[in-house]
């Protein structure tokens, strides 16, 4: 248990501002307060993978480390889409998850956000076109449910995931 | 070459990659016997897969990669056109099942046993429809429904089903797991994988190298340098191309990097899923550090895209290499650190310790590679010298250390885990200390109708891709194969002495791909 405290303390907070991650760091913070200052209070996110690779969740799952620490400013992903505010869909969607998406996205109380994530949920870039539709795939998300904001990359980094969060929340105040 | 007496004649494939023999079994009972004679020799069924060669005046083709001591055998079987039926491979080596079960949807050839329930094909196309077929066409107007998958049940008395998925409660790939209780106590789990499957195979048909790296490279995204280097192989080995050693040595970098990566954030996981979120916070740090030098070395956090066919589409110079050396100190510093914690923590150990457990037996029984095979005691791996077998460049230099434990369970895929991000620290150290001068990329000229295998150690464990060049010189057919083919059917298995509660943690200690084995 020691070692464990030790550890802890020497590892400090790092999510406060440092000198390696520089400007990015600056960033983060202040996706953070702008979506506390949008919302007002915690966002819950149902993240639904519909055909990607993984490196889309390998990603979102980033979110959640100390540098970004998402959770710590009030954004949480939750286990079911009944207790979601938006949902964070990747893709490109296949045949096989088409139906599962779509009760999804009917179980998610409205007002709902949705997020596309990465060049095949998005359906842009060279590999969104290499992913396009085929016998088992339907396409980008917004083939199947309608999409407020896309986050293109391949995956999209962290930063950009925060980015585009932010402008689904931003878009939906206005 | 021959092999344990048999009559195929196997030629040894050129190119850089892994040990491979190519052989074509004459009938279908050349194919059954030799099947069972690699079963004899504790051989494994590595990877099967099928394809329609109609085009140019032939029937169909059942092909398989097995494993020996010596390598591994590429071997082919010619099928009727008008009646593609071959031998039910499941008996001898229960991995066979899906595989054989995923070719009769893509391809329509089929396995003479008795399990011809769909694997890949969940309703989005028609039954008689196969999209591998080289006159398939578009796919005909249908409606797309859910099919019902037949289960197998359990009986007696308190037994009950409970589903889960798709769609998982956490942030992971989606696949269906029926597990069968009695009260808390796991009687049977069932998976129904195939959700995540994007067609990759027909997109690759026709597809020029680099188009075909970018697709292969995406197989399964934690491993794209795995995927990537393996189908690179196959490419080389058609082509007959041996890439410069410089290529070959910063692949190695790049896949050592890839395998700390992926550990790294595993050992974060396992530690939440047994509630020490203080695990989860410090080892996603330390891989976000390790991902972050990624980007800047190599212009990605995953190493998309950088290796191709030929060479490497990236290059590391002096100071570089310093930085990956000086980031492998801090590293293995603070994961020694973090390993003595974890052995220590009581809590922790009376989680992983005798849990999910799988022995040695019946990892050889379903054919099963990599990590998760090696905590069960076996000495598998590709890039290490063992009796027979010469691995290739680059490890043929660097002497490489096995990492192995004996009891099979959570535990000992952690102790795996923690002993191969320190061999892989070492190896990045030797490479980057002894790096190759010279070219980092070599042409490959397309050989038409040539064929090739490559097969490469990722993370997780054999990684095989399969390549078949058409008359044009462009991929006429290619098999990217993930070891969670093999894996997934072991999880079943690990969970039956345990509680429902155990599952998350079982299921991430294997940490299996759904989208490489889905395809």
């Amino acid at each position: 248990m020691l070692a464990l405290l030790k550890r802890i303390a020497k590892t400090g907070i790092v999510s406060e501002p440092t000198p390696e991650v520089g400007d990015m760091r600056r960033e983060i913070d202040r996706l953070q307060d702008e979506v506390l200052r949008i919302l007002g209070r915690a966002l819950t996110i149902r993240e639904v993978d519909a055909g990607s690779c993984n490196a889309c969740e390998l990603e979102i799952h980033a979110l959640n480390n100390p540098y970004y620490n998402l959770e710590g400013r009030g954004i949480k992903f939750v286990a079911s889409p009944r207790h979601a505010d938006m949902l964070l869909v990747t893709g490109p969607v296949t045949k096989n998850m088409e139906n599962a998406l779509k009760i999804a996205y009917e179980c998610t109380p409205d007002p709902k956000l949705v997020v596309a994530v990465g060049d095949c949920g998005c359906g842009c870039g060279e590999i969104g076109r290499l992913f396009g539709p085929n016998y088992a795939t339907v396409g980008p998300v917004e083939a199947v449910i309608p999409v407020d904001v896309k986050v293109p990359g391949c995956p999209p980094t962290p930063i950009d995931l925060m980015r585009g969060i932010l402008a689904a929340v931003a878009k939906n105040r206005r | 070459m021959r092999f344990h007496a048999e009559p195929i004649e196997f030629e040894r494939q050129p190119g850089s990659g892994a040990p491979v023999w190519r052989g074509r079994a004459a009938d279908a009972e050349d194919w059954l016997r030799f099947a069972i004679s690699v079963h004899r020799h504790e051989g494994r069924l590595c990877a099967l897969w099928g394809s329609d060669e109609r085009a140019h005046g032939a029937g169909f083709r059942v092909h398989a990669v097995f494993a020996l001591a010596e390598g591994w055998q590429y071997l082919t079987l010619d099928l009727p056109a008008d009646n593609p039926v071959y031998p039910d491979l499941s008996g001898i080596f229960a991995a066979a099942n899906r595989m054989q079960r995923a070719t009769f949807d893509l391809v329509g050839i089929r396995h003479d046993g008795e399990d011809q329930r769909p694997w890949l094909r969940h309703g989005g196309w028609p039954a008689d429809w196969f999209p591998l077929r080289h006159d398939a066409g578009d796919p005909p107007p249908w409606e797309n429904q859910p099919t019902d998958y037949d289960f197998v049940r359990v009986g007696g008395e308190g037994a009950h089903e409970i589903p889960v998925g798709p769609i998982h409660a956490g942030i992971i790939e989606p696949g269906h797991f029926r597990f069968t209780v009695v009260g808390e106590r796991v009687l049977r789990l069932e998976q129904r994988l195939g959700y995540q499957h994007k067609g990759i195979e027909c997109r690759l048909a026709g597809a020029d190298f680099a188009v075909g790296a970018k697709l292969v490279g995406r197989v399964s995204g934690d491993s794209t340098c795995a995927f990537a280097w393996a189908y690179a192989d196959a490419i080389e080995a058609a082509c007959a191309v041996t890439p410069p050693p410089r290529a070959l040595a910063i692949r190695a970098l790049l896949l050592e990097r890839e395998r700390i990566a992926n550990h790294l954030g595993d050992l974060g996981a396992l530690g939440n899923d047994a509630a020490l979120a203080f695990g989860l916070s410090q080892f996603f740090r330390l891989k976000e550090d390790w991902v972050r030098l990624n980007a800047e070395v190599f212009g990605h956090r995953f190493l998309m895209d950088t290796i191709v066919p030929g060479g490497v589409a990236v290059d590391v110079d002096a100071a570089k290499i310093a930085a990956l050396v000086a980031q492998c100190d801090e590293i293995g510093r603070a994961v020694k650190e973090l390993q003595r914690i974890y052995d220590a923590h009581s809590g922790l150990q009376d989680r992983f310790l005798t849990t999910g457990p799988i022995d040695t037996a019946l990892a050889q029984e379903l054919s099963l590679s990599g990590m998760a095979a090696r905590a069960t005691g076996m000495l598998l791996d590709a890039r290490c010298h063992r009796h027979g077998y010469e691995p290739p460049p680059p490890w043929n230099k660097l002497a490489v250390r096995p990492a192995t434990a004996e009891t099979g369970d959570v535990a000992a895929r952690a102790a795996v885990r923690f002993a191969e991000i320190y061999e892989s620290l070492r190896l990045i150290r030797l490479l980057g200390a002894d790096l190759p001068d010279g070219e980092t990329r070599c042409t490959v000229s397309p050989v038409p109708g040539a064929a090739g295998v490559g097969i490469v150690e990722g993370w997780r464990g054999e990684v095989i891709v399969g390549v078949q060049l058409g008359p044009d010189g462009r991929i006429a057919r290619c098999h990217p194969h993930d070891p969670s083919w093999q894996a997934w059917p072991a999880l079943e298995h690990a969970v039956l002495r345990d509680i429902v509660p155990d599952f998350p943690l079982i299921n991430k200690s294997f940490n299996l791909s759904y989208s490489g084995q889905d395809i």
